[in-house]
């Protein structure tokens, strides 16, 4: 059962050879048990889950079932829920109980599915390593002496050890790809607008989108086909038709155009991460995709722009956890400013402090226009390289990091060597398109990720690419060794 | 470019976040370091390029002028630090 | 030195939607604390803004109405500051791009004089809580029922050189946004709240003096006497050599003075930025031509029209315009009155109008409190009053008397008028015959003053037309009475 694909779980909820609570049990023992050390839950709350799933087996049984009825999935503590704590990873949200859904959330909980708990990642999602947490570091499974990737990296985690089916994560720059590629499963961004930020707890909001992590293509789609929707309550929410996201899985790949930019392929990127993913270029090719050269010029900018659109974003964003209405307040203050400083000082982490900071200075008087308004613009030609290069190419192709799971600790006291991992990821947030990453190999024993980011809206497609690869590899279906 | 110890602690003051005389070095020579990285973006002409302000062109959806929202006060204020008849409380405001 | 003083307004108008700019909790005035205050209002973790249809409405309203540009594309931003009346830390406010550019006001001064002020913007805005200082165990306490009610922040050019136009200005602004629906104008509950930018400078120079902002000017009479107390202040200090800071003071109405408001702790810096949970506001052809279609008459083209078509004193036609209802009165008065009268001249109508609801009605309303559309006198009872003035069935005079009776409720409907003087028999005394009987009798009685009046005394022709009105109970005709007297004190 844990290695069972969503749909192969549907099709055992309805033939009642396992009931919905038996399987939260079993994947409720495992984060007990195992899964422990991973570190990779915030909060579970057995009775809560299992009450969920005593309903969705009653649904099952009354014939109701969907394609998620009864199936357990882990939620990042990002997306708040009703009556669960919903952290962040924060000491500032330590206390903090949501008195409301997000709007994914509430997908899911109509859909039948079971929140199986709320999984631990970098504080305010501000991280690449998951160990910037209030709760402590989660553990990468197939090495527990390496970091899972981030920011949401108990998400990744618990699908790779087996703790979850699936679990859902946010991505503002590289949080769902690049923690899937370091621990061997498959996440996708979608396009922006496409999932309701609503109830997702801001980061940086021209730059969040929530998305799913699962162990196959296939799997994504189906959780995409229930995150995925109009919102009136985010105005970047995009009011566009229902699609199903399965429906190009058995498209060929033939007559399909692959674009290799070499920017992704320079002077920073692993050498046995590079071979990994020329082998699964070479892959996609056998299987009828034409391979074609593109070109991302402003490539190198991405990540200068996005730590200051992101950052400023964020100060801004974070302002709100002021220990007035709710979270953390400061035990000792002289007055209303200190009462301010000291819980700002003592409810947040040193990585999202340093990022407030940074987005404090470049909104500043008199440095708006040099570090700001100048992102912003790099913003408009990285997204016009993607525009140019789509016109020769229908998905992008190359790595989704520069290298496999570093060790725990190797960058904590080093921000820019921590920010450099999302080298090959930011892109495709300040442009707002969607990208995914799975498992191509192995490196030194650790998984290597593939990225594909597709044009606006081409989800499907990229998931298509993503199952047909997997139909011919089985990269995706390696498990680590301790959680077999 | 680099900060200095009293930009540092001016942006401190305006994000409302408690530097001890102690770390402020740290943090300098962080933000330093991070700034580094980001200087790399003032080389790049950009002139007559419009600023993307928004991952997606499209523009905003407005809603009808209806109440939807019951009073929920109750539910809000258990997660609340400080409350009295119905008011959050706060350290003195001083106009 | 002969001072200037040069003034500019800042006016917040809180926007009559039912519900928030960005929420859809209630506005509604006067609930008990933070039980308007929803999700998004009180900024919980992961809300977001969507914006009220009604209020983008309003602000083309008034776009529309003071002359200005509507942007077809506005823009939000984050005004940043710490604030425990400001949940998340930023306003969402228009900076860059606002939804209003440029357009002008036209005021009318006491003397009657007309000017325009122009206006620089008008942008939307959310507006904050309120922070309650009584003592709750030396803390303040927070109510955000008032966070995130529209606001449209009017800015108007420094164009005002004394207290007397700021609050023309302010009362012509206050009228409008009442008389275009989009404010209920209740300075009392802070829907209207101005702030005053002011500063002096040597008569006849070119360069402005730096300003000082004044806060706190909850009414039109603390908006004149601020700005008195500031230009003096400003005098003084200016004259005894010194130099005006740049600042923010608060009016203590009590003491009747502005004082400093923020110590100088930090320098403010907002970090605006435009706001990435809201993308640009969009105002199509088609809704600007809609709105437009839906405007009233605006004051100004009631007050030409007035002036034009009906003959009335710019003043009258100010005074008439002051508020739509008003205006709405005294047109229905006037219609009254045509239809009482079809054929009766216009202007001479409408002038009898005017007088009235400019006065008896005014003045009745006033001592009351009553608003006019609640008027206990209809438009159209006011008119048949009027008109039974005009065809001489009562005087003047006694028609106050009618007034007072239809005021009170004595008689109700449109000819409540004729009723009153039926059952009162305060009908005229127009027949000659009886007149001059009573005259005579009177002129008889009283040969002294008789003979005071043919030396030449001119004043004792007075003595006998009050003998006159006593006589008939005040219902001889004035103009009878007096024509008869002249005859027969000729003697």
């Amino acid at each position: 059962m844990i290695d069972a694909s969503i749909s192969e779980l549907a099709a055992a909820l309805a033939a009642r050879r396992i009931s919905s609570v038996e399987l939260t049990r079993l994947f409720l023992d495992r984060i007990a048990g195992p899964g422990a050390p991973l570190n990779a839950f915030i909060a579970v709350d057995p009775e809560r889950s299992l009450a969920q799933a005593r309903a969705a087996d009653g649904r099952i049984a009354a014939g109701a079932a969907g394609p998620l009825t009864g199936i357990p999935i882990a939620h990042k503590d990002i997306f708040v829920a009703e009556g669960w704590p919903s952290t962040c990873a924060s000491r500032m949200l330590a206390n903090f109980v949501s008195p409301y859904d997000a709007h994914v959330i509430e997908r899911f909980n109509a859909a039948g599915a079971v929140i199986l708990g709320k999984t631990n990642m970098d504080e305010f999602a501000m991280g690449s390593s998951s160990e910037a947490s209030w709760y402590g570091a989660v553990r990468n499974p197939w090495d527990t002496g390496r970091v899972p990737g981030g920011s949401s990296g108990g998400s990744a985690a618990a699908v790779a050890a087996r703790l979850a089916p699936a679990a859902t994560g946010t991505d503002t720059g590289g949080s769902i790809r690049q923690p899937a590629a370091l621990c061997g499963v498959c996440g996708l961004k979608p396009t922006y607008g496409v999932v309701s930020r609503y109830g997702m707890i801001a980061f940086a909001s021209s730059l969040d989108q929530g998305g799913p992590f699962a162990r196959s293509a296939a799997d994504l789609a189906a959780l995409m086909n229930v995150m995925a929707g109009f919102d009136p309550r985010d105005s970047t929410s995009l009011e566009r038709p229902a699609e199903d996201y399965a429906r190009e899985l058995e498209r060929p790949l033939a007559g399909l155009r692959v674009g290799v930019p070499s920017e992704y392929f320079g002077a920073g990127l692993a050498a046995d991460v590079a071979a990994a993913v020329e082998g699964a270029i070479e892959a996609l090719e056998r299987l009828g995709a034409e391979v074609v050269d593109v070109h991302l010029p402003n490539a190198g900018l991405s990540v200068p722009a996005y730590y200051v659109i992101a950052p400023a974003e964020a100060s801004s964003n974070l302002s709100r956890y002021d220990g007035v209405r709710y979270g953390y307040r400061a035990t000792e203050y002289d007055g209303l400013i200190d009462m301010y400083r000291r819980t700002r000082a003592e409810g947040f982490g040193p990585e999202v402090k340093r990022r407030i900071l940074v987005g404090t200075y470049v909104l500043s008087h008199g440095y708006y226009d040099a570090y700001y308004l100048k992102a912003q613009k790099i913003r408009r030609l990285i997204a016009r390289d993607f525009a140019e290069a789509f016109k020769g190419c229908d998905a992008i192709v190359g790595p989704t990091t520069p290298s496999v799971a570093f060790r725990l600790g190797e960058k904590v006291d080093d921000p820019v060597q921590m920010y450099l991992n999302d080298i090959y990821t930011v892109a495709a947030n300040l442009a707002g398109l969607p990208a995914l990453s799975i498992p191509c190999g192995f490196a030194g024993g650790m998984p290597v990720g593939l990225q594909l980011v597709g044009d606006y809206f081409a989800e499907a497609r990229l998931l298509g690419i993503a199952h047909r690869f997997q139909q011919a590899t089985d990269w995706h279906r390696r498990t680590p060794q301790s959680f077999a | 470019m680099s900060l200095t110890l009293s930009e540092v602690m001016r942006i401190a003051a305006l994000a409302r976040i408690a530097v001890t005389p102690q770390e402020a070095e740290a943090v300098q020579a962080q933000l330093n370091g991070i700034f580094g990285l980001l200087e790399k973006i003032n080389a790049v002409d950009t002139s007559g390029v419009e600023p993307m302000y928004h991952a997606r062109d499209v523009t905003l959806r407005l809603r009808d002028d209806e109440v939807t929202e019951p009073d929920r006060r109750a539910a809000f204020q258990a997660v609340a630090p400080q409350v009295e008849a119905g008011l959050y409380l706060v350290p003195k405001v001083i106009e | 030195m002969k001072w200037e003083t040069v003034i500019g307004l800042e006016t917040h108008v809180q926007l009559s939607t039912r519900s928030k700019i960005f929420s859809g909790a209630s506005t509604a005035f006067g609930a008990p604390p933070n039980t308007q205050a929803c999700a998004v209002d009180i900024a919980l973790p992961g809300v977001l803004p969507v914006l009220n249809r009604g209020a983008v409405e309003r602000a083309i309203r008034f776009g529309l109405a003071v002359g200005a540009e509507v942007r077809r594309r506005s823009v939000f931003a984050r005004k940043n500051y710490f604030y425990p009346d400001l949940p998340k830390g930023y306003q969402i406010s228009q900076f860059e791009a606002p939804i209003v550019q440029g357009g002008a006001l036209r005021i009318v001064l006491a003397d009657g004089a007309e000017r325009a002020v122009r206006l620089t913007r008008a942008h939307l805005e959310e507006d904050a809580g309120k922070s309650l200082h009584e003592d709750f165990h030396g803390m303040s306490g927070i109510d955000l029922n008032r966070a995130g009610t529209p606001l449209l922040e009017i800015v108007s050019e420094p164009d005002m050189r004394s207290a007397a136009e700021a609050v023309a200005y302010a009362r012509a602004l206050h009228a409008l946004v009442r008389w275009i629906d989009i404010c209920d104008g209740n300075m009392q509950e802070g829907s209207f709240r101005c702030d005053a930018n002011v500063s002096v400078r040597p008569r006849g120079a070119a360069a402005l003096g730096t300003r000082c902002e004044i806060k706190n000017l909850n009414s039109f009479r603390f908006l004149e006497r601020a700005i008195e107390y500031e230009a003096r202040r400003q005098i003084a200090i200016i004259e005894d050599g010194g130099r005006i800071e740049l600042e923010t003071r608060l009016y203590d109405p009590d003491r009747d003075e502005t004082r400093s408001m923020r110590t100088k702790e930090e320098a403010h810096d907002y970090r605006y930025f435009p706001e990435p949970d809201l993308l640009p506001l969009e105002v199509s052809e088609a809704w600007l031509a809609e709105v437009a279609a839906s405007l009233p008459e605006l004051p100004v083209a009631r007050r030409e029209r007035y002036v034009r078509d009906l003959g009335l004193p710019a003043q009258d036609a100010a005074t008439l315009t002051a508020s739509r209802e008003t205006a709405d009165y005294f047109e229905a008065v006037v219609a009254g009155l045509a239809e009482a009268e079809p054929g009766g001249e216009r202007p001479a109508q409408a002038k009898a109008a005017a007088n009235w609801v400019a006065g008896e009605l005014a003045g009745a309303l006033n001592r009351t409190g009553v608003e006019i559309g609640a008027s206990p006198v209809a438009a159209r009872a006011l008119a048949r009053l009027i008109a039974r003035i005009r065809d001489d069935t009562i005087s003047g005079k006694i028609a106050k008397e009618v007034f007072d009776a239809m005021w009170a409720g004595e008689a109700g409907g449109e000819n409540a008028a004729d009723a009153i003087i039926e059952r009162r028999g305060l009908r005229q005394i127009t027949d000659a015959g009886a007149l001059e009987r009573i005259i005579e009798e009177i002129v008889a009685a009283n040969p002294a003053q008789v003979a005071e009046y043919r030396s030449g005394k001119e004043k004792a022709f007075n003595y006998f037309v009050g003998q006159a009105m006593k006589a008939t109970k005040s219902k001889g005709n004035p103009a009878q009475v007096a024509e008869i007297l002249k005859r027969k004190l000729a003697g």
